[in-house]
């Protein structure tokens, strides 16, 4: 049995061992593959799945993307634990070992750069929520209205309201991210998230990322801590740390964006 | 770094970095599966077959 290859990350020489319980996607511990300087961290998976085909169906498959995501990131927990790993997309995989190394001779010093870019950093994902003005309001206008006039007028009243809260959510998000990016040596912006598939509750106004040294990162994540509170109705939300998956591409970031690739 | 909140990762922000994050690499030895637009799986789908009556599995 042969497989395919997974590519997880690709890193430089690391001297420590990867924690022993990491279980890597389809099951299979993630390997090393070294070739001249850099190391490759894959896993073995059956063509059954990982082939185009399969792939492509199983990826709209809530339950196997979750897992297979959950195994890839775990993998790429384990590398920051010991070194600086450069991430890969989810499902990058190749034939066989000679085509992980071709790729690798390939795309040596794109990898030597980003990795040196990347050294001893890690990504803070930073969201920010407004409340929906109904969500908000709802409260408020427990009381029926007495008449159509009085309808009006409390719609009238939650419009404005909405659209006050709106502009200072706008206002909040846009000081925040200046605040945050000035303590960063990079930062990324990802679409909002929808909240049908976040489950989280009020409007997704900010979804941030930014690179930020390991030393710096307490202090990164006090500075957020203490915005946290500013504004009623808002809400802010940190995740981390990551690895550099959003400043992995070659021009700092990521190679496309959620609105598509040329 | 105590007052962060630990909790579990959310797939949404997990799926941030996955699908659209990570260094995308094409060519001709890989099977051309980096080319597969990941970004633009239509995560709508999957949504009404996780609010059908399952709870969300990325909790709150």
């Amino acid at each position: 049995m042969t497989g395919l290859r997974y590519v997880y990350a690709v890193c430089r020489p690391f001297g420590a061992a990867l924690q022993a319980q990491v279980g890597g996607v389809a099951g299979d511990p993630p390997r090393l593959l070294t070739h001249r300087g850099l190391v490759a961290v894959v896993s073995h998976v059956p063509e059954a799945d990982f082939a185009e085909e399969p792939l492509r169906s199983h990826l709209e498959d809530l339950d196997w993307l979750t897992a297979t995501a959950r195994a890839h990131q775990q993998v790429i927990d384990a590398l920051t634990a010991v070194t600086t790993p450069l991430p890969l997309r989810l499902a990058t995989v190749f034939r066989d070992d000679s085509g992980v190394r071709v790729m690798m001779e390939e795309r040596e010093e794109s990898f030597l750069r980003t990795l040196e870019r990347l050294d001893g950093r890690v990504e803070w994902g930073v969201k920010v929520y407004v409340e929906s003005a109904e969500e908000q309001s709802a409260a408020a206008a427990a009381e029926k209205p007495a008449s159509g006039r009085e309808y009006l007028l409390q719609r009238r009243r939650r419009t404005r309201a909405g659209e006050e809260m709106w502009q200072r959510a706008e206002e909040f998000a846009t000081r925040l991210h200046q605040a945050l990016s000035g303590r960063a040596d990079d930062a990324r912006l990802h679409a909002p998230q929808n909240p049908a598939l976040s489950g989280a509750a009020g409007r997704n106004v900010l979804n941030a990322a930014y690179l930020v040294p390991r030393d710096h990162s307490e202090e990164f994540v006090e500075l957020v801590d203490r915005t946290k509170d500013d504004v009623p109705g808002i809400r802010v939300e940190l995740t981390g740390p990551w690895a550099a998956y959003s400043f992995a591409g070659e021009n700092g970031g990521t190679e496309d964006s959620r609105e598509g690739r040329s | 770094m105590t007052a962060v909140e630990r909790r579990e990762i959310a797939l949404v922000d997990l799926l941030d970095r996955l699908l659209a994050g990570g260094v995308v690499i094409t060519g001709d030895i890989t099977l051309r599966i980096a080319d597969v637009d990941l970004v633009r799986i239509d995560l709508n789908a999957l949504i009404s077959s996780v609010n059908a009556d399952v709870p969300s599995p990325w909790g709150d």
